[in-house]
């Protein structure tokens, strides 16, 4: 059996103006959260052995790392104090010298980001509504089902009805996965300079990691 | 390590001041305004990734100022937003490189001097010299000394003491503790 085809994600006309390569892409999984079994833990290990602190300062000139961190720009965002997921990660292995297990799917997304530099978000699958995209928030919307209000105009992970998640930062507590959580949906954002064999591969790491490839149900989606 | 990597982020949170609101989207831009857009976004990509190899360049330098707020997003910038954000990465850019070129071009002549020095230390009296005036990591040194303290100096003997490096993040043994295990 074959690696399943990432779902291609929606973007919104006024994004895909002025980033026409901008771009979402997501996979459901089947699989529950919980503790990381050893070979994860050893492959978490691994990678942050592989990390020195000459690799992380010259990180930023890597080609994906580097597409990331022109986007952070471009919308607004100092890559210095909002990090790209993949510089957070690098920095934080210097900061506390290793990365600690946390649970299976956040190892799983710290174990693609690191190989791959993709920036991924992770959602309960079960608690989506039609396909994902990205747009503008509008004003005083909700994050999530009853978040906090966002301003207009800020770039949003969204589903067909409501704002999942701002674009490398916050998801909505209400949509994020818990320990109830059957079903995954994780998103991959692509932006320009960033191939799609890397987001794939992104997804496929999460995949892999985090048990069998599934289907969010279909009366939903 | 940390240093380098945090301090761009410390000088940021002084300039930034208080968090920016975010402003309202921009709804679909007129197609004249999209190709300006374009252009500045294109060029704020060049110079962010000028800006990443200047940062690379610079380590293990420390106070090079490479940071440049950000504008309240992620959300769509205005045109004059795009061009107050290309300008300020412009002059960030500019200055970084200029204060790079000065640095190593004093590092080039500390190296120059230190040639210098191991040459003819009595010519260097006292003169020392570190890992950092060269732009290198480290704790290492080059320190023209006497031979036998005073009567090198009387006798004009000198010479360069090359240290051997970072002290023990631990500190010296005292006399008689046993050795550690390696």
């Amino acid at each position: 059996m074959g690696d399943p085809a990432p779902e291609l994600g929606w973007v919104a006309r006024e994004l895909s103006e002025d980033f026409p390569h901008l771009g979402l892409q997501y996979l459901a999984l089947s699989a529950q959260p919980g503790p990381s079994p050893e070979p994860v833990r050893r492959r978490l290990g691994a990678l942050a052995g592989r990390l020195s602190g000459g690799h992380v300062v010259h990180m930023r000139q890597d080609p994906v790392p580097s597409a990331y961190r022109v986007f952070w720009r471009q919308v607004g965002i100092d890559p210095d104090t909002v990090r790209t997921p993949i510089e957070r990660i690098a920095l934080d292995r210097l900061i506390r010298g290793g990365l600690p297990s946390r649970n299976l799917l956040d190892d799983a997304i710290t174990i693609a980001t690191l190989e791959t530099g993709v920036a991924l978000t992770a959602f309960d699958g079960d608690l989506l509504e039609g396909p994902l995209g990205l747009r503008l928030a509008r004003d005083a919307e909700p994050l999530g089902g009853s978040g906090r209000p966002l301003a207009g105009g800020q770039i949003v992970l969204s589903d067909a009805h409501r704002a999942l998640a701002m674009l490398g930062g916050e998801v909505a507590a209400d949509r994020c996965v818990g320990p109830s959580t059957r079903r995954i949906a994780i998103a991959a954002v692509q932006v320009k300079g960033v191939t799609q064999i890397s987001v794939e591969e992104a997804l496929w790491t999460v995949a892999d990691t985090v048990g069998l490839p599934g289907e969010l149900p279909s009366e939903r989606w | 390590m940390r240093d380098v990597l945090e301090q761009s982020t410390a000088v940021a949170g002084k300039a930034l001041g208080p968090p920016l609101e975010p402003r309202p989207a921009i709804q679909g831009a007129p197609p004249d305004e999209r190709h300006g857009r374009r252009s500045l976004l294109g060029q704020v990509e060049r110079l962010e990734s000028e800006l990443a190899c200047l940062f690379a360049s610079s380590w293990p330098r420390k106070g090079l100022e490479l940071s440049v707020p950000g504008r309240g997003g992620p959300r769509l910038l205005s045109l004059e937003e795009l061009e107050g954000l290309r300008d300020d990465l412009v002059e960030r850019v500019d200055h970084a490189r200029r204060s790079l070129s000065d640095r190593t071009y004093l590092e080039e002549r500390n190296r120059r001097r230190i040639e210098e020095m191991l040459l003819e230390p009595e010519r260097h009296k006292w003169v020392r010299i570190g890992n950092e005036d060269i732009g290198e990591p480290g704790c290492r040194h080059w320190h023209v000394r006497p031979r036998w303290g005073l009567l090198g100096m009387l006798m004009n003997w000198w010479r360069v003491l090359i240290s051997s490096g970072c002290p023990l993040a631990q500190g010296r043994r005292a006399r008689g503790d046993p050795e550690p295990a390696t």
